[in-house]
This record gives C-alpha cells, structure tokens and sequence, in this order.
C-alpha cells in the first residue's frame, strides 16, 4: 500500500462527533458534544449515573439517532455501511437465553457472514470459557453471560469496540482477563471505548479518558489519572 | 468462513434458531393450542348444528379460532426478540432486515399451520363436518388464508413490539386490516364445504392480498425494526 494512504488511514479518527444532542422528549441526555477519538486507542468514557455514558455509547454504534450534530464512524455517516467493522456490547447481553453458548455465537457469527464454528469457539475461549459448554445461556451466571457478551461482539474481529460495563457483575479475577484481552486487542490495533463505573480496572490499560456530566464532557486526559480514580472506582479488590 | 450474509442465508438461520427457541421454550404453540381448543370445545357446547349448519358456519368458526390463536403466537415471537434487548444485535449486524421479517413470518406459517393440522379433525369431530366440495380446494384456502394472517400479523406485531400494551395494539391494529382476508378465507371455505358456491373468486382475492401485503411488509419493515 502507498505509504501516504497509510498514514491517512491512521490519521483518520475512529470516532468524529461534532455537535452531537440527544433528547428523549424534554430530557438532554447529550448536550453538544464535539470530540475526534484516535484510532487504535483505549479510551474510557467516566460518569455518574445518568451522565449520558451508555447514551453516547448507542449513538456512536449508530442504535439511537443523534437529535442534533453528526457522528462519523470509520469515516461514515452512516454506521450501517461499516457494520462488519465495529462491535457493541450493551447493558443487557444480547443473548438467547434458551441456547447455548457456541448456538449464540454461530448464530450471530452468522448475521455477519461467518459460517465458522472454529472462529466461534475460539471468540468463546478469548473470554475464558469453555466452547463445549452445553448448558443454555439462561442457565449462566451473570458474569458468565458478561463474558459470552464479550465474545459476542468480538467474534467478527471487529476493529472498532463499543463496550457498555463490561465488567459488571463480572468477579474480580475474570475482570483482570477481559482487560488484559482487550488492552491485547488494543495493541493489535483495535480501537475500543469502554463504559465503565470500575475504572481502576482500567488504570494500566486505557490511552485516555473522557469523563461525562449531565450529558456534557466536562474533561478528557491522558490515561486515567489517579484524582479520576476514587469517584468511580468500586470494590476491586486492589 | 467470511462472506457477505445474504437474504436467503439469514432468513434460513434465523428461521432455524426461531424453530430451535421454540422446540425448547414452546412457547408459541402451547398458548395457540390452548386458546384454540378452548374456542372449538366452548363453541360446540354452546351451538348444536345439524350437518347442514355445520357446513355453513365452520368456516367463520374455524378461521376466527386461528385468527385469535395466531395474535396469541405472534406477540411471543417478538417477545423473544426484546427479551435482552437481542434485537439490538441484529439491527448492529449488516444481515438484511428483510431476512429477519421472513424467518419470523415463515416461523409463524409453520407453527399456525400445525395448530391447523391439529384442530381440523377436532372442528370435524365436534361438529359432523363433510366437504361437499373437493377437500384440496380446503388445502389451497388454508394455504393461502395462513400465510394472509401471519404475513400481516408478524408485520404489525414488530410495528407494536415498542408499546407499551403491545398486547391490546397487535389485534386493535391486526383486525380492521384483516377483514378483507378473513372475508375471503371464511366464504371461500364455506363454499367449499356447501358446495353451493365457486370459491375461486374468494380464493383470487386472497392470493393477490397474499402478494400485496407481502411486497409492503417487505419494503416496510427496515424503518419497522431500526425504529426507536
């Protein structure tokens, strides 16, 4: 590949808001927001309850339509012409709960042109869990189910992430593999943005952090500096 | 391996996992079949037809108990679909969404069609059925009068699966639009089973209403599935 095609690819943002509102009747859940997310980074989006985090999330994985301003994924207005390049774990699993494991995975393995059990099994181990697992879904724990979540939304290899508390009611050890998984996935080139209240989990990992407030973000750094920390981290165990 | 997912090859896995989620949970047919057996037993106690009625009104009864047992099937398909938001999952993935409307309404086909199997012989028990007309006409009319149902009843099942009485939206919205079919499913059947009567004319009006709510409901259902 021509050497300036390169590096206007790695130039080019991931992730470009620019004005972006979102209300749900009278409510702002986002107020005006504008910002350029790196390619191949971790970022962190911070907040209390309520900040507008998981409503950022949904907007820029193209769920909700922004009421105002515009969102460019991967260079495109509209997140379905680059489907196959991005991922999204939500809130909720995004799982059947009558199947298993591997049938959740082929199945939605499938909805993006993978007719690959191998690949599937390999997401499932990623995750830290057994592919031959027979039990169904519903049958998981919570963490489990977290987990499978994970490799739900990566099993198409995606080169963009969207990560809605992946570590909630995850225990404190299997919390440590997803992070070293995703700081890997990072590494390799995956860009990632992670919601989350537990960013002490995230400390050694993330290249930045925005925090949200009342739907404005009201700051952004450089990795997650400590003063970031105490507000949001809950029981680690660190 | 990686390909781009095509209309027929999603529609075919999402109709497999449908009919998978089913044989587990069956939720679907359990409440179509109960409901359905409640009309036919609760109708035959309180008519007692001779032979010649029977013929007459068997087809409105017949179709009426389908019509409500399919709204039953209908609101769990999805149903299932909002339960962990995995709707979300498909409208994030590049499958067509059309392919998610076909599975859902083929899924229904076969499970209504089944309920159908299952209550003609008791429609036929309870209440002395004999076809004076050929009964692959019956065939035919079930055919057609099914797909009628299911292809309008899985439409505005995902037009009202965001409400929140989504229960009371589906037939308040389902009905009215049904009428012509129910019409054309009720005369033609008993046309056949009088044999007083052509049914072709009925049986017309439902193939051509079979092909115009299909091409809607197709061309309809993106911005049905992508709404907020």
């Amino acid at each position: 590949m021509d050497p300036s095609v390169t590096d206007t690819i790695a130039a080019q943002p991931a992730v470009e808001l620019h004005d972006v509102a979102r209300h749900f009747g009278r409510f702002a859940a986002l107020r005006g927001i504008t910002a350029d997310f790196a390619s191949g980074r971790l970022h962190v989006l911070l907040g209390e309850n309520g900040a507008g985090k998981s409503t950022l999330l949904r907007v820029m994985a193209g769920l909700l339509a922004p009421t105002r301003g515009t969102v460019r994924v991967l260079g495109a207005d509209v997140q379905r012409e680059v489907a196959t390049r991005f991922g999204y774990m939500g809130h909720a699993p995004l799982l059947y709960d009558e199947l298993s494991a591997m049938e959740n995975l082929a199945y939605f393995a499938a909805l993006y042109g993978i007719h690959d059990d191998a690949r599937c099994a390999e997401a499932i181990r990623m995750v830290g869990l057994e592919p031959s697992l027979e039990r169904r879904v519903g049958q998981y724990s919570q963490g489990m189910r977290q987990r499978i979540s994970l490799a739900r939304a990566i099993v198409h290899q995606p080169e963009l992430l969207f990560l809605d508390e992946p570590f909630s009611n995850v225990d404190v050890g299997s919390a440590r593999q997803m992070t070293t998984l995703l700081a890997d996935m990072r590494d390799a080139g995956t860009t990632i943005f992670v919601v989350t209240h537990q960013a002490a989990l995230m400390e050694s990992v993330a290249d930045e952090c925005m925090v949200l407030e009342a739907g404005r973000m009201v700051a952004r750094e450089k990795g997650i500096p400590s003063r970031m920390l105490s507000p949001y981290a809950m029981e680690t165990g660190r | 391996m990686s390909a781009t997912p095509t209309l027929w090859n999603i529609t075919r896995r999402s109709l497999a996992k449908d009919l998978r989620l089913e044989w587990r949970s069956k939720d679907a047919i359990n409440s179509m079949l109960f409901f359905a057996l409640l009309v036919v037993v609760i109708f035959s106690f309180g008519f007692d037809p001779t032979a010649e009625e029977s013929r007459r009104i068997a087809g409105g009864l017949l179709w009426v108990a389908v019509l409500f047992a399919t709204v039953v099937a209908l609101n769990q398909t999805w149903t299932r679909e909002l339960r962990n938001q995995v709707l979300d999952a498909y409208r994030l993935s590049p499958a067509p969404p059309q392919a998610l409307f076909l599975s859902k309404t083929i899924g229904n086909f076969l499970f209504v069609a089944i309920l159908e199997v299952l209550m003609v012989p008791l429609f036929v028990v309870f209440y002395n059925l004999r076809s004076v007309g050929p009964v692959w006409q019956l065939l035919v009319v079930a055919l057609l009068a099914t797909w009628a149902l299911v292809v309008n009843g899985t439409f505005f099942a995902a037009l009202s699966i965001r409400t929140r009485s989504r229960e009371i939206m589906l037939p308040l919205i389902l009905f009215p639009i049904s009428i012509p079919a129910l019409l054309a499913m009720v005369d033609a059947t008993t046309s056949i089973l009088t044999g007083d009567n052509s049914p072709y004319f009925w049986m017309r009006l439902l193939a051509v209403y079979d092909v115009v709510f299909t091409a809607v409901s197709l061309l309809l259902f993106e911005p049905v599935l992508n709404a907020e």
